[in-house]
């Protein structure tokens, strides 16, 4: 089967209400409206999502692997970023 | 040693049931033929989605028909052991399915109709048939609009799809009228209430479908001369090719599993 020339799109799937659209894949369409369909075709067909989201992949800003160090690194040392050096009072109960 | 065919003890219920059913079945083996030659991978999935959603609709129906039947048939019977002249299917839906325009157009017309059909059927007096219709109407809304927006792109696109298009709308216009005869056997069923006038859906299964041609700068033919015959077992011969295929197995092996 030829892959034909069309647009590239980032698909995104909320599962239930209040969860955050996740990322679960791509396709090709040659326009949103298709797009959308083609993704309630290929990744909703055992009930997996209430809402979806097509984005053209064109559009989206991604970070240079070559950049892991100088952006994600530095983070690593930071363990005091994390919460987990502070007492919870007992009087705030279960948070 | 071959598998012969059942005899059926058509009633104007078991008749009415088997005749939806035989459409969905028909229709879903046609799309199901799709698979794996569609011309992308996410219509390959599409087309077999929907082939999936109509054979889906077909096991409830022959389920249905059989239970009314009350003899020894069951849903395997229904579909794999009845000949050609024991269908009971629209034209339509065995037409082959062509190029991919002619697939799209075929699909149109008839989830158009299917769609309003089911959405009627929803206040049948039948509990199971009523049941059966609000599964299939929300299946056939959306098998309407994938068609539908598939039309539009292929009639407004380039000069070769919108001639394929065009000429899928011409051949398969002749067989659109079937879907709004009413005979004797199902004339007694809508006086019960148990089915619907399909006559009734005319003026918006020609508004929905005129709507589509519009925007995809398509001409419906003016011609109001149709082709009947499938609901009586009068069937074109792409319809025996068709369930030499569906059948093969279940007629050189009776009874085979895996």
């Amino acid at each position: 089967m030829a892959t034909p020339n069309t647009p590239l799109w980032e698909v995104f799937i909320r599962s239930r209400n209040g969860l955050a659209h996740k990322h679960c894949g791509s396709l090709h369409a040659p326009d949103a409206t298709m797009a959308l369909q083609a993704a309630r075709d290929l990744y909703t067909r055992r009930g997996e999502g209430l809402s979806i989201w097509v984005v053209p992949s064109s559009a989206i800003t991604a970070s240079d692997p070559a950049d892991k160090g100088m952006m994600f690194e530095p983070a690593e040392s930071k363990i005091y970023r994390h919460p987990t050096f502070y007492e919870v009072p007992e009087e705030v109960g279960h948070m | 040693m071959t598998a012969p065919s059942i005899t059926v003890s058509e009633t104007p219920l078991v008749l009415y049931t088997l005749r939806r059913a035989d459409d969905a079945l028909i229709l879903g083996h046609r799309l199901s033929e799709w698979c794996g030659h569609a011309p992308m991978l996410e219509e390959d999935m599409a087309l077999s989605n929907m082939a999936l959603d109509l054979i889906g609709q077909a096991r409830e129906l022959y389920g249905y028909a059989a239970k009314v039947e009350g003899r020894d048939n069951d849903e395997d019977n229904f579909a794999y052991l009845r000949d050609v002249r024991q269908y009971r299917n629209l034209l339509l839906v065995e037409r082959p399915n062509g190029d991919f325009a002619h697939t799209m157009v075929r699909q149109l017309f008839y989830a158009a109709f299917a769609d309003l059909y089911w959405r009627g059927m929803m206040g049948s007096t039948d509990a199971t048939l009523a049941a059966i219709a609000a599964k299939s109407e929300k299946e056939c809304a959306y098998h309407l609009r994938h068609a539908s927006e598939w039309v539009i792109r292929l009639g407004d696109g380039t000069d070769e799809s919108h001639a394929r298009a065009q000429g899928a709308v011409d051949d398969l216009w002749a067989y659109t009228g079937e879907m709004f005869s009413v005979d004797e056997a199902e004339r007694g069923l809508i006086d019960a209430g148990i089915a619907i006038d399909p006559t009734m859906l005319l003026p918006e299964w020609l508004s929905i479908v005129s709507h589509v041609a519009r925007e995809a700068t398509l001409v419906l033919p003016e011609n109001d001369w149709m082709q009947q015959g499938g609901r009586d077992g009068r069937h074109s011969e792409h319809l025996g090719h068709l369930l030499s295929e569906l059948q093969h197995m279940q007629r050189s092996f009776p009874g085979a599993t895996w």
